[in-house]
Order: C-alpha cells, then sequence, then structure tokens
C-alpha cells in the first residue's frame, strides 16, 4: 500500500503529461516498482485460494485410492499402490450405479419438460398481450424468492395423495414446477428480446402460432435455451433438498441423497475407502463437463444474474 | 395476429401454470393457512387454533436459536463471500504487471486459469462438498488437522465440527468456499466492460489501487454486487444452509443446537417430530425474515447507488 502515492510530488518534466505513456523516463521507476509489488502480492493471493480449492478436491481422489487403513493412519499420504477395488465395490455394491441411472432419469425428464414448459409460457408471456399478463409473470418471478422448505411440508402431502411419493416421474414433475420461476424469467427476457417481424412474417405466411413459435422462434432462441438448459441441468443434478423429502425410497435415491446415504451407512461398516470413491466418481462427470464446455457453462451460469 | 390468439395463449400457458400452481402456488398458501391449526400430518385430522402455534413459537428457545444462525448465515455469508470475490476478481483484472507501452491496468498472467480453477466448486453439488468437507474437519483422522500435525502444529487440533463454539464457523466456511469462484467470475466479467479510459482517468489524477476500486470499480459494478447479495443471502437462508447443515453436523443441527437454522428446523419438526403444523409456523418465520432481507438489501443498495 505505501508504495502507491504517486500524485502530488511530480514536479518532473513540465509539459509532459504522463498519460497513457507510463513508461517515459521519470516517473515510471516508481510505477513500475509498484506495479511489480502489485503483481508479486496478486499472484500470491490468488495462488493461496487456488490451492484451498484444489486441495480438497485432490486430496478426495488420492483418498479414493486407498485402502481405509491409510485412510486413517496418513490422510495425506499417496496411496501405497492404486486400489481401483474401491470404485467397483462402490460401483455395484455400494448401488453408486443405480443412483446414476436415477439421477440421469430424473435430470433428463425434467430438463426436457421445463426446456419446452418453460419456453411455452415465457413466449406468450413476452410476445402477447391479454389481461393477467403481467400477473402471472409476477407470479412466476415470485418463485424465486419464496423459501421452498415452507411449501414442502404441505407438498410431500399433496404429491402423496396423487400416489406420486417416491417415484421418478413424481419428482420429475415437481423439479420441473421448481425450475419454473427463474426459466420464465430469464426466456420471458430473451423473447423480448428477439425481433419480432421474422415471427410475423412468419404469420402472414400462413403459418399458425403454434408453427411460428415452433418453427421459427424456438431456432431463434436457442442461445437463450442453452444457456438456461445449462443452468438448470447442474441445478437438477446438483438438487438435494427436493429429494430428500419427497423420495425416500432408498431404490430410487439420486446421487446426491445415495452418497449422504452411504456415508452414513458406511459409519456402521467402515468402508471409507469405497465411500471417497463414491464420492469422486459422483464428482468426476460434472468436473470433466464443465473443464470441456467451460465457455458454456460460465455463461449459462451467470447469463441469469447479470440480467 | 389476432386469429386464434386467445385459444394459442389458453393451450400454451395451461400446462406450466396448472403445474406450478398445484406444486408451488398451493402449497404455499396451504402451509399459511396450517400454520393456524394442530395439524400434526400423520392423520388427515385438524382443528384452528388460531395464533397458538406462533405464541409457542416466541417461547421456543430453539427457534430462537435457529433464527439467530439464520440471520448470521445471511448477513455473513454473503458479505464475506462477496468481499473475497471482489478482492479476487480485482486482482485478476487489475493486478497485473504494468507492461512497457501496455494498457495503464491489465490483469494477471494465467487468469483464465484462476477463473477456471476458482469456478470448480460451483459445478459441484453442494451435498457433496458438504460430504467432503465433513471428512476433512474429522478431528483424528481429517485432511485439516493431520495437515496441523504435518506442519508441528500438534497442539492446535481443534474438534471443529464438534465443538459447538466453532462449529457454525466452518459451516458457513464451506458455504463461502464453494460460492466464491463463481462471484469471481461474475465480477469479472462485469470488471472486464469498464471501459479503460476511466482507469486511465483514474490513475492521471493520482488515485492509487485502493482508490481506483472503491471510486471506480465498486460503484461501477454496485448492481451486480447487490444483486448477488440477494441472491447468496436467499441461498444462504434456504436450500444450501440445509444442505451444509444437514449432512455435516450431529444432529443435525448440533452439538447442542449450535448449528441449527430454520429451514432445518422445519424440515425436522415436520418429518422427524410429525408436528406439520407447527413446522409451517417455523416456515412462515423464515419467509417474512427472507422478505425482510431482500427489502433491506434492495433498499440499502438503492441509498448508496444514489451517492455515486
Amino acid at each position: 500500500m505505501k508504495t502507491t502515492e504517486t500524485p502530488a510530488p511530480v514536479p518532473a518534466e513540465p509539459g509532459t503529461p504522463v498519460l497513457k505513456t507510463q513508461a517515459a523516463p521519470g516517473g515510471p521507476k516508481k510505477g513500475k516498482k509498484e506495479g511489480t509489488t502489485l503483481n508479486v502480492f496478486s499472484h500470491g493471493v490468488l495462488v493461496i485460494w487456488a490451492i484451498m480449492v484444489g486441495m480438497p478436491l485432490v486430496w478426495a481422489v488420492m483418498t479414493s485410492f486407498k485402502d481405509d487403513a491409510s485412510i486413517f493412519g496418513s490422510p495425506w499420504s499417496l496411496p501405497d499402490k492404486l486400489h481401483f477395488d474401491n470404485w467397483s465395490r462402490a460401483w455395484s455394491q455400494a448401488h453408486m450405479s443405480d443412483y446414476f441411472l436415477n439421477t440421469v432419469l430424473v435430470v433428463g425428464g425434467s430438463l426436457i419438460g421445463t426446456l419446452v414448459l418453460g419456453s411455452m409460457a415465457a413466449y406468450v408471456l413476452a410476445r402477447f398481450d391479454f389481461p393477467g399478463n403481467r400477473f402471472i409473470y409476477y407470479l412466476f418471478i415470485a418463485g424465486m424468492s419464496f423459501p421452498i422448505m415452507l411449501a414442502l411440508v404441505p407438498l410431500f402431502y399433496v404429491v402423496d395423495n396423487m400416489g406420486m411419493l417416491n417415484t421418478i416421474h413424481g419428482l420429475i414433475l415437481v423439479y420441473i414446477a421448481y425450475s419454473l420461476p427463474f426459466t420464465v424469467f430469464f426466456l420471458t427476457g430473451f423473447f423480448r428480446s428477439l425481433p419480432s417481424s421474422v415471427a410475423e412474417a412468419a404469420f402472414v405466411d400462413g403459418a399458425s402460432h403454434t408453427r411460428t413459435f415452433f418453427q421459427v422462434m424456438l431456432p431463434m432462441a436457442k442461445p437463450g435455451l442453452i444457456s438456461v438448459g445449462i443452468f438448470n441441468f447442474l441445478g437438477q443434478w446438483n438438487q438435494y433438498m427436493l429429494p430428500t423429502v419427497l423420495n425416500t425410497d432408498p431404490d430410487k435415491h439420486v446421487l446426491t441423497q445415495g452418497l449422504v446415504q452411504l456415508a452414513v451407512s458406511q459409519g456402521y461398516k467402515g468402508d471409507w475407502s469405497g465411500l471417497f470413491a463414491g464420492l469422486v466418481m459422483a464428482m468426476l462427470p460434472v468436473l470433466a463437463a464443465y473443464i470441456i464446455f467451460q465457455r458454456q457453462v460460465v455463461q449459462g451460469l451467470t447469463a441469469g444474474a447479470l440480467k | 395476429m389476432q386469429h386464434g390468439k386467445y385459444r394459442f395463449i389458453v393451450g400454451f400457458l395451461a400446462v406450466p401454470l396448472g403445474l406450478y400452481a398445484l406444486f408451488v402456488i398451493w402449497p404455499f398458501i396451504q402451509s399459511i393457512y396450517y400454520s393456524f391449526t394442530d395439524w400434526t400430518g400423520l392423520s388427515p385430522e385438524f382443528k384452528m387454533v388460531g395464533f397458538d402455534n406462533y405464541s409457542r413459537m416466541l417461547d421456543d428457545d430453539i427457534f430462537w436459536k435457529s433464527l439467530q444462525h439464520s440471520v448470521i448465515f445471511a448477513l455473513l455469508v454473503p458479505l464475506v463471500t462477496l468481499s473475497l470475490a471482489l478482492f479476487f476478481a480485482f486482482m485478476i483484472n487489475v493486478g497485473g504487471r504494468r507492461r512497457r507501452g501496455g494498457p495503464a491496468i491489465s490483469g494477471v498472467r494465467g487468469s483464465g486459469v484462476y477463473k477456471i480453477v476458482y469456478f470448480f466448486p460451483q459445478v459441484l453439488s453442494i451435498a457433496i462438498v458438504a460430504l467432503l468437507f465433513q471428512f476433512a474437519y474429522n478431528p483424528d483422522s481429517g485432511a485439516i488437522n493431520s495437515l496441523l500435525r504435518g506442519i508441528g502444529l500438534d497442539s492446535v487440533q481443534p474438534l471443529w465440527l464438534g465443538d459447538p463454539s466453532i462449529a457454525l464457523w466452518c459451516v458457513m466456511a464451506v458455504l463461502v468456499w464453494s460460492t466464491v469462484g463463481f462471484f469471481v467470475v461474475l465480477f469479472s466479467a462485469g470488471m472486464a466492460s469498464i471501459p479503460a479510459e476511466l482507469y486511465e482517468a483514474a490513475l492521471l489524477d493520482g488515485a492509487n489501487r485502493a482508490t481506483t476500486f472503491f471510486k471506480v470499480t465498486l460503484p461501477l459494478l454496485w448492481d451486480t454486487v447487490q444483486s448477488g447479495w440477494v441472491y447468496m443471502g436467499i441461498l444462504a437462508l434456504g436450500a444450501e444452509s440445509f444442505a451444509v447443515v444437514q449432512i455435516m453436523t450431529t444432529g443435525p443441527g448440533g452439538p447442542d443446537y449450535s448449528t441449527t437454522v430454520m429451514v432445518l428446523y422445519v424440515y425436522q419438526k415436520a418429518f422427524r417430530d410429525g408436528q406439520a403444523a407447527y413446522a409451517t409456523t417455523i416456515g412462515v418465520a423464515l419467509l417474512v425474515v427472507t422478505l425482510a432481507f431482500a427489502a433491506v438489501v434492495t433498499r440499502l443498495g438503492r441509498r448508496e447507488r444514489l451517492e455515486f
């Protein structure tokens, strides 16, 4: 901080306003020094946080290849050999394969449903004037700020009465309903930003509203659908609270629940290495997908917050 | 564009709106109604009891504890998260070495790598993160204490989650750890869109980095910071704090109710203790806290913005 006071004592070079030419001789030495100190400092701070973020993940991967004795004996030592049996045990005996399948089914169904229903509602709200339009829009928006847990108590019995408790399709419908507020909010803004002339031309050419929507507007809205799709995919894949309440049958567990369940039961069985293998197994696909689709994921997740 | 317009509107809105009304709106209305009954959730019978649940809540010590912890969550977690994120984002975008003839402001080298790494926790489920840290915090064989032993701090072996005086801080730290990266990326995008001339003008006027940050960067980012604060606060009151507290702490909510939060208390009352009506009462209190929080932050933010 102390090196950063450059202002007043610059009687130097009259007529040479410092401008962008920071590199010009005279004032620059100080500026350069300041830049270097700051550079070292900022790199230092940034590296420390990078280590703090990376270390727990590296530790988890390392631990998943160790046997139980060395997990407890020396948590930071490298594995003596790669115990791949942890992984196969987690995959089959600990039912990780079932949890993966359940999650894929639930997220696949609800992601498609969310995008289709969300874009239909958003399109109508963005492009058509009718009494109650604003009211319905704000009804959807309100869902973003209400604490979901408040609704979950009666929701449990609503779902139960419909006979959909502990079913995959019940969970899909609930996921869709709770993903709609953000999806409608985001896509309404997106549809509003699209030019209306194309849709009008299609309509003049005799296309119905429905056809205009599916064949003209949806393809135009693709970037928005991708962003909100990634957002919903991660949210639904990582969902923990909804299935914890509505999906208590161990056979129907999704990944997050299954792992927590596993952690509780491994406490008695003592198969910690298998549990770590399960954890890493659940982490890696998402991390890998993130690294590959990095730009799209970041755009999808931050787009909503920037709007 | 009038032909068949209303049929189309109804056709397109019916399913999404119906689903939303049935699974989201209707349960919300129901739970406010249930908070005035003695419904257990186990049998369909119940009767109205007026404000009994509310007066019981005001006398409930655990409720007050959970309220206190929830308020700490909503205030501290966003404050720490956003401050760290702003700091890192500023370092990434402005902390670079000034190159000869280069722009007045430049990012550090490798800024892309930092952003990728920082973002990792954001794509992981909070449940997985919570499980991971539960092991890391383990006093005997966890990563943290054995790291401390490794660098010779044998005497510093806290019980972490087992110690009522620090358990809440441990849980909050996990939330901060997992969300900082998201805001670093968000703020970086915002900072990149601030025109370089503004920084150059500030430097010409003799502003140092700290002044530049507080007088140029922060005011121009204020809208993003503010909506980030509301977003983070709602998460810290709701789903995220539920997952970390329910998974990581003993009890859950322990030891000795030192980590219990409102959202967890609602869950326990409804699905463990068979007191659904009382649970919805606490839920209504949580709704009030959430809306009050959002209103206060929005309001404070608006006043701040007018100053610049």
